[in-house]
């Protein structure tokens, strides 16, 4: 499989064979756009306990703060809803540049 | 959602079925749901629009807010011509994310060496396209210029509702291959459905860049469909 690019079916072959393998996983999805969003609703974005990632959930902006989370949803078991938005390029937060907003759906696999 | 469901999820996608996941965001609730059941499901008008539009989405519904995860085959391409074009195209087509089969009987085209990592087969159509499954996710293209291999694939792509067909050809080539098509009985509206001259108009010249416009024009077809 090429990590580069993986295809949506790939991303969750990879959770589905992850989880099989004994490691936590956790998936986000796409559930909400508005405005120039990077990724359309939809999109997943796999992670696994140790922070191993696969897929997208925007052009690179906001993965590194679903990777965080989506740990923590793996020790809880408890799905959450994030919510990002534009990034306040001054106070160095976590954000879209390009002026959307999405919402994230992040999930245990178990 | 449960390894269970996901792996009913995959096991659908790689028998080219479409499935759908609905899922109550804010409770958690799912249900994974195939193509085949969404008519005996309690929310079978919103599935429905969902699956006809391939999009995924949240709705407001009886049951809450949920979201509906829509997961349809990967598209494949079928093409008929192991010729200079599709050896800018195979590859490109795979890095889209296409599964890429080439068509062509004529040995000396159809080669590995020509297609290295593409599925090539050296077989005339009646005898190559059958197994590979061409389906309503499939977008076929003809590059043969020879009728003989170019006629019987377009056939078989129409009788499949392939999403999108082309062939390569002049006007009057395609003039021709028209007459042809409504002698083997096709209608207008069928006809109609094929790309020709094939791609989008961008005056490309070198095969590379004739492999742009087409997968250009596949892309437009894929992304726009409404009600497809």
């Amino acid at each position: 499989m090429d990590t580069m690019l993986a295809r949506d079916e790939d991303i969750l072959k990879a959770a589905e064979d992850w989880r099989k393998a004994g490691r936590g996983v956790a998936l986000a999805t796409v559930v909400e756009t508005w405005g120039s969003a990077p990724r359309p609703t939809g999109s997943n974005l796999v992670i696994d306990e140790e922070g191993n990632f696969l897929g997208s959930v925007s052009g690179g902006c906001v993965e590194g703060a679903v990777v965080t989370e989506a740990m923590d949803v793996i020790d809880s078991g408890k799905p959450r809803l994030l919510e990002f938005g534009v990034a306040d390029e001054t106070a160095w937060n976590v954000g879209l540049s390009c002026g959307g907003r999405i919402r994230v759906y992040v999930e245990k696999v178990d | 959602m449960q390894l269970a469901e996901l792996q009913t999820v995959n096991a659908e996608r790689a028998a080219r079925r479409a499935v759908l996941v609905v899922t109550d965001i804010k409770g958690g609730a799912q249900r994974v749901v195939k193509a085949a059941d969404v008519a005996a499901d309690p929310l079978k008008e919103v599935l429905q629009k969902r699956l006809r539009l391939g999009k995924s989405g949240m709705e407001e519904t009886p049951e809450g807010e949920v979201f509906v995860t829509v997961h349809v085959p990967s598209a494949k391409l079928v093409i008929t011509g192991a010729v200079h074009i599709s050896q800018a195209l195979a590859p490109m087509a795979k890095m889209l994310g296409y599964d890429v089969a080439v068509v062509d009987p004529r040995t000396a085209f159809a080669s590995p060496e020509r297609f290295p990592d593409v599925k090539v087969i050296a077989e005339w159509p009646d005898v190559a396209l059958p197994p590979l499954g061409v389906d309503r996710y499939t977008a076929f293209v003809a590059l043969t210029h020879d009728p003989k291999i170019d006629d019987p694939a377009l056939k078989h792509a129409l009788e499949r509702d392939c999403f999108y067909i082309g062939a390569l050809g002049s006007r009057k080539t395609h003039a021709k291959r028209v007459d042809r098509l409504k002698q083997n009985g096709f209608d207008e509206a069928a006809i109609g459905r094929i790309h020709a001259p094939i791609g989008l108009d961008i005056d490309a010249v070198s095969p590379p860049e004739i492999a742009v416009a087409i997968l250009g024009e596949i892309t437009a077809t894929l992304r726009r469909r409404d009600g497809a």
